[in-house]
């Protein structure tokens, strides 16, 4: 807690009760609630602006004609609002194809995930074998092993197998589980109560029936949480498919942008459109999931 | 042993269970198993192995001893890299803290909303890096950038970045400073779990605002704080593509800004395995890269012992 927060006096009480019965308070009135200027509201507008600036810029620039976006000084605002950006792109980049192909391995990205790591967190955390504690310490291990070092025999082997060039390894891996998703469904298991499962075991149910019945839909909260997670670092990878995606049919959509930025020079209007474009997504679903994702980094970064 | 007071019956039945008991553990465990038998355990040894080998991809790799690790000590642009990236981690990982501390400080207030203010801030981090790569390149343009408008209008000098030597290296640390928001959400978590009681406590002594920091609020969170910090670290010393895509040029897949100013050790490393298939050199860097990293870590947590309280109070 803020060390402020304890001069914060009873009285103000009244005054946040009728505050929270007007829905939508126009900026200005919210600043200055209670009659004042508020320093502490200030800061806090402040801070969202400068991290919400690029996103406005985005957004501005999709919207802007040519000469809209090479005029100097910059204007805020798009002079003569314009969707020509978004049909060049579209145009110019063949977006369709890179959402189905990057959707492609997100979906089975996140199915692979949801497969593999609650079963492997399960064993951590709620079968009592004499493997569990130098299992968790490889598993915690391997997080903090830089990527660098596997990144180049992963690569040959792949090669080896004529894999490259396909999306078998940008979705393998996660069929095998993410030590970081592992780690944190087991610090979530480990919070469900072991009397549940026990009374399912002596019911006779099979431990498999009793993981699928009993564990899987008490993780819920922690699966999707686990499944923003993967959907979003899969969505915004850059250097897997860089090294692996050759064909420019197979391309995903970080690879295709970059692709476009690299061979046609600068065109910032339809680039900053397929940003948004490309972008939207991954928010939407971070929305969708806010409530867990944001509770998700916080446990797993502190436990 | 108290089991061999038993009956012979129950320490047999006590040894089944036990090893269907391990079964089933290797059983659910099997997924991770296989994969840290494919992705970690071979990977590790087979580029331990690289190190001290020639490998161009096409010939077997052939043992050249530790010429790849004596090779880095007269590499110009290794060294290069090196410093920058000690540039990057030794500036961005206090400023990073700064910022995300503060800003869970001022988000830590009841404000309404609060939770769309946490969700803004934590935003950046969830954008496709391609996506800020060249937002910010935009941003950062000297002609029709924002930045640049802005600083003009505070009268302040107006660099021209990415095609600056000296500006490279900011440019870097603006982009990945940008996706602070991520600390600044593990940094709110701690600060909710300080007890109240510790502030009521402060305040009966006396204590301002800024003692109750020192006192309560910073020793409570030195763990996270201690967390941060190493994961920070080992980020940065890993950065990769805020700076590929800072310095790229059109279909120059080896473009380090100007004069290599903008070239991160993980840029080399990169450039070494798949731009010159030199697959043995850069495996030698990965391997000192990985030495760095843990010779760092200690260091940071040899240092702990002086600023982080572990509870025990």
């Amino acid at each position: 807690m803020a060390p402020t927060d304890l001069q914060v006096p009873p009285a103000p009480a009244p005054a946040e009760a009728i505050e929270r019965k007007r829905t939508k308070v126009p900026v200005v009135a919210w600043l200055k609630i209670g009659g004042r200027w508020s320093a502490r509201r200030l800061a806090v507008l402040l801070l969202a602006l400068l991290f919400a600036f690029p996103f406005l810029v985005m957004l501005s620039s999709a919207f802007k004609n040519a000469a809209d976006i090479f005029h100097a000084p910059p204007q805020l605002l798009p002079q003569h609002w314009t969707l020509g950006n978004f049909r060049e792109a579209f145009r110019q980049i063949p977006i369709w194809r890179y959402f189905g192909n990057t959707l492609f391995v997100c979906g089975l990205n996140v199915l692979g995930t949801l497969i593999s790591c609650p079963l492997v967190a399960y064993a951590l955390s709620k079968i009592r074998w004499r493997g569990q504690m130098p299992m968790l310490m490889i598993v915690l291990g391997t997080m903090m092993l830089p990527p660098q070092v596997t990144l180049i025999p992963i690569y040959l082997l792949w090669n080896h197998v004529g894999a490259t060039d396909s999306y078998v390894p940008l979705v393998v891996p996660a069929f095998l589980g993410t030590p970081f998703l592992i780690f944190m469904l087991r610090q979530f298991l480990m919070s469900v109560p072991n009397e549940l499962i026990e009374a399912a075991r002596i019911d006779g149910s099979s431990e498999l029936r009793t993981y699928w019945s009993i564990v899987l839909p008490l993780a819920r909260p922690a699966l999707a949480t686990a499944a923003v997670f993967q959907f979003v670092w899969t969505w915004t990878d850059f250097l897997n498919p860089l090294i692996y995606l050759n064909d420019t049919s197979k391309y995903t959509l970080s690879i295709g942008l970059y692709n476009f930025f690299s061979e046609n020079g600068v065109e910032w209007g339809p680039l900053m459109a397929a940003c948004v474009m490309f972008t939207l997504p991954a928010f939407i679903v971070f929305l969708l999931g806010q409530r867990y994702f944001v509770e998700g980094i916080a446990t797993s970064g502190l436990k | 042993m108290p089991s061999s007071t038993r009956p012979p019956d129950v320490v047999t039945r006590q040894r089944t269970v036990r090893r269907r008991q391990s079964l089933r553990g290797l059983a659910f465990a099997s997924p991770f198993l296989v994969g840290f038998a494919i992705f970690i355990a071979w990977p590790v040894a087979a580029s331990a192995r690289y190190s001290f080998t020639d490998f161009n991809l096409f010939q077997p790799p052939h043992f050249v001893g530790l010429a790849n690790y004596r090779q880095m000590l007269h590499d110009d642009v290794f060294w290069k890299s090196l410093t920058n990236t000690l540039y990057l981690t030794v500036i961005g990982v206090p400023v990073g803290l700064v910022l995300s501390l503060g800003g869970a400080l001022i988000l830590n207030r009841p404000v309404r909303g609060q939770p769309l203010f946490r969700a803004l801030v934590y935003l950046p981090t969830i954008v496709p890096i391609v996506v800020s790569g060249y937002l910010w390149r935009w941003l950062l343009n000297p002609q029709y950038g924002y930045i640049d408008e802005l600083l003009r209008l505070l009268h302040l000098p107006q660099p021209l970045w990415l095609d600056n030597p000296a500006w490279g290296k900011p440019a870097i640390l603006l982009v990945t400073l940008w996706t602070v928001g991520g600390m600044t959400v593990i940094f709110l978590a701690a600060l909710r779990n300080v007890p109240k009681d510790l502030y009521e406590a402060a305040a009966i002594d006396g204590a301002g605002p800024i003692a109750r920091f020192w006192h309560v609020t910073w020793p409570m969170i030195s763990p996270v704080t201690l967390f941060q910090v190493i994961v920070s670290t080992i980020a940065y010393l890993q950065v990769f593509t805020q700076p590929y895509l800072l310095a790229q040029t059109r279909l120059n897949t080896s473009s380090g800004g100007p004069e290599n100013s903008m070239l991160s050790y993980s840029m080399y490393l990169f450039q070494n395995a798949f731009v010159y298939l030199k697959m043995g050199y850069a495996s030698a860097m990965a391997w000192v890269l990985f030495l760095v990293t843990m010779a760092v870590t200690a260091l940071i947590l040899l240092n702990a012992k002086r600023w982080v309280h572990d509870g025990s109070h």
